[in-house]
Parts: structure tokens; sequence; C-alpha cells
């Protein structure tokens, strides 16, 4: 009976170290949002048109759309298998500060869906004709982007877990927080393109994602006491 | 509406007293569950918590354990309210549920990685000693879906043996354990009673323990 309790950067990195297991065994949730971003962005080549003048033009929100609808489709395995089996209640009942163990939670989500996003990019923003000087906008529009994603995604999974029929409901409250990323992210783009400088936009994005690392895990654990109670 | 019947006589004074509720009052769908609930928890105490289905049993325990919070009263711990030193509280307490917190696609010694060490420091040794004495050796590394109801009950069981918790919840802990199993979780109670740490329980099984009281819901 005298076993130390931990502290809590210890619970934080097993919670990460669990949620990353839990990917790598469950494979399909990772793959399935993956394959389906791909897929998106692949299509539009051939439904809209093959030359270059015109892709290039549609490049940088075609895949930022994809990668928020991927997004979407990713986010549902956050806290629903945790929810099923009781997991969550043990996450909810450690003395522990509940704020890092959901940051936990979301940056191993963000790692196994928004990460590979973000590497696979410029190969796809080569099938869409972008021009070369404006890959790195895009992967740190990106890099900043996807974590938002998640982290404001989470509060709208949290609220909903409980909820049997989800529906498009996620989708309701998830995609109008999401639109100023959007719009900021292929502004970026745009202006690399104009031969301007994206920083102006880029360190809207870091602001936008500062204030949601510092906030948005708040809201998730609120909503998560509310879902569960 | 409410009674408690105790076997062991429990003094008036708070010395010992681990969890005290008072006037505690909860509605659910325009339904009173209980109200003027008081009971006391003394260290070494099981409390057996005994009522028809659906009388309210589960929220209970639910509500002692912070996870629910739509009732009226007060909850101390040690004297204090619960809200006041949550932090405190939860570091002591071990709560398992219907949903037993066993994750279907990790096994059973990383499931017991992950939930333990989310209250204190636990080594390899302890949790594959702990899975050897719920009878779950051969098992550690398969993946939980791969194992029976009972089993996975056992794993949830596991972290009782590793815990240091003082006090423990457990909501119907029995139900899918096999005979052998429910003497032995009888046994570990006893052991965590004869330690000084208490035990809430729900369940419809008869409990022989020295230390058992009971308190009657509906």
């Amino acid at each position: 009976m005298s076993e130390k309790q931990t502290t809590t950067s210890a619970a934080f990195l097993a919670t990460l170290k669990r949620d990353l297991l839990i990917a790598f065994k469950k494979k399909n949730d990772v793959v399935n949002p993956f394959m389906f971003f791909i897929i998106v962005v692949s299509l539009f080549p051939i439904g809209i048109s093959p030359e270059s003048d015109r892709l290039t033009e549609i490049a940088a929100g075609v895949i930022w759309i994809s990668v928020l609808l991927a997004s979407m489709l990713s986010m549902d395995n956050l806290y629903r298998a945790d929810f099923e089996d009781g997991s969550l209640e043990q996450l909810l009942l450690s003395p522990h500060p509940l704020f890092f163990l959901v940051l936990a939670k979301n940056i191993s989500h963000w790692l196994v869906s928004g990460l590979p996003v973000v590497l696979v990019s410029p190969l796809l923003a080569y099938m869409l004709a972008l021009p070369e000087e404006a890959y790195l906008t895009l992967v740190l529009s990106l890099l900043l982007g996807t974590p938002i994603m998640s982290l404001v995604g989470s509060i709208a999974v949290a609220l909903t877990v409980g909820l049997g029929s989800r529906g498009l409901i996620l989708a309701v409250i998830t995609l109008p927080m999401s639109v100023p990323v959007l719009i900021f992210g292929t502004l970026a783009v745009q202006s690399t393109l104009n031969s301007q400088s994206p920083l102006g936009y880029l360190s809207l994005m870091l602001v936008m994602l500062s204030v949601s690392v510092s906030l948005a895990p708040l809201a998730s654990a609120a909503a998560l006491k509310i879902s569960v109670n | 509406m409410s009674s408690v019947a105790s076997n062991n006589s429990l003094d008036a004074n708070s010395e010992g007293i681990m969890l005290s509720a008072r006037q505690l009052f909860c509605e659910r769908d325009d339904r009173v569950l209980f109200q003027n609930l008081d009971f006391d928890l003394a260290e070494g105490q099981v409390l057996q918590v005994q009522g028809s289905n659906g009388s309210g049993k589960t929220t209970l325990l639910r509500i002692l354990c912070g996870l629910n919070d739509s009732y009226a009263g007060s909850i101390r711990w040690y004297g204090q309210e619960i809200e006041e030193q949550a932090a405190a509280f939860f570091a002591s307490l071990l709560y398992i549920g219907h949903r037993v917190g066993v994750s279907k696609v990790l096994s059973p010694i990383e499931n017991l990685r992950w939930s333990c060490s989310l209250k204190q420091a636990v080594n390899e040794d302890q949790i594959m000693s702990a899975l050897k004495e719920v009878g779950l050796r051969g098992f550690e590394e398969s993946p939980c879906y791969t194992l029976s109801a009972g089993q996975q009950q056992r794993v949830s069981l596991a972290r009782l043996l590793i815990s240091p918790a003082k006090l423990w919840v457990l909501d119907e802990p029995f139900t899918t354990l096999d005979t052998k199993g429910v003497a032995q979780l009888e046994s570990i109670l006893q052991d965590q009673a004869k330690a000084g740490g208490s035990v809430m329980v729900t369940t419809h099984h008869q409990l022989t323990i020295p230390q058992l009281s009971l308190l009657s819901l509906g």
C-alpha cells in the first residue's frame, strides 16, 4: 500500500502511449480517413479538368477541404470506444488534471490522423499542379491547421459521445468552427502563388493554434463530464 | 424511504469515518430515486447497497464518485466536501462500473499498465502477479476481445490487487464471475477491509464478510 502516485507527466505519457497503441492495433480507423482524403483529392483532376492551369487555381482549396472532410471522418474514434468500454470513466476519475489527459488524447489523434495528411500533401499538391514554391506554405499551413481541427473537433465529439445516433450533428458543430482555419490556410497558399508573403496568415494560424491548445482541452474535458453524467 | 441497517454499530463520532453522505436526494425523469439518504462509511467497513432493479444503486455509486452531479445534499470525504478536494479524493478512490474500463483491442497487461498509471506508479511485476492471481495466466498478451466477459471482469479486478486506494466503489462486480471467482473476490474485499480500506459494493449476491453492513434503497 505504499506505491507512489504518478506524476501528471507520467499519466500524460501513459495516455498518449495507450492511444497510439490502440491506433496501431485498429489500423482501419487510421487508414480509412487517410484513404478517403487521397481518393477525394484524386477525383478532382478527373471530375473538373486535367489542365494544370485550372488545377493550380483550385489546388489549395481542394486539399484543404478534403483535409477537413477526412478529419470529420476520423474524429469519431476519439472518445467513442473509450465511452463504450468505460475507460472514459477511469480517465475522468484520475487525480490528474483532465486538461493534460485530454490533450494527450488529442495529440495522439493528431499524430495518427493529421500528421500523415501533412506528410502526403506535397505529393497531392504535385498531382494538382500546384507550383513548387507553394509547397512549403501548404505544408506549414497544414501543420498549423490540422492540430486546430483535432482540438476543436474534440470538443464536438466530447459533447456528442453520449448520444445514441449522432448523424450529422458532429459536422454541424465542428464545420463552422473550422471555417476560419480553412480560410486562412487557403489564403496563405494563394498569397504565395501571388508572390506575396504568407507569413501574416501563417502567424494568424499560429495564434489560433496556441489558443486552441490552451483552451480546447478545457472545453473537451467539461464536455466529457457532461456526456458521462 | 431508505434505511441503514448496520451489523457493526458505528459510533456517532467522526473518528475513522471515511465517507459520509447527508440528506442525499436524487431525482431522475420526475421520479425520486432516493431522498433524505444518510450514511457513513468507516475505515475497514464493507457497505453493500441493496435494492430492486432501477432503485438507483448505480446512480448512488456514480454520485459518490463524482461522475454524476444531478443530486442535492452533501458528501464528505474525511469531513470535507469532495468537490473541495477532488484530486485527493480521486487518488484514494477506485471505481469499477458496469462498463469495466477494459479496452477490447488492448491486452490485459496493456490495459492495466494504463489504468493503473492514471493513479499510481506500477511496475511490470505487480501487473503480472496480479493477473496471475486473478487466473489470467497465459492470457496476458491476448487482445481482450478474445476473452470472455468473465475474464474481462477479472482484468478489471486485477486492479483491485494492485491499487492502494482506500475506497473501492464496485458496481455489480460479481455478475460475470464463476463460483471460484466469487469466492476470490470476497476474500479480496475482506483483505481490503482488514487493511483499513473500505468498500462500497452493489450486488444481489449474498456476501459473507464479517465487516459487512447493508444499505437498502427504495
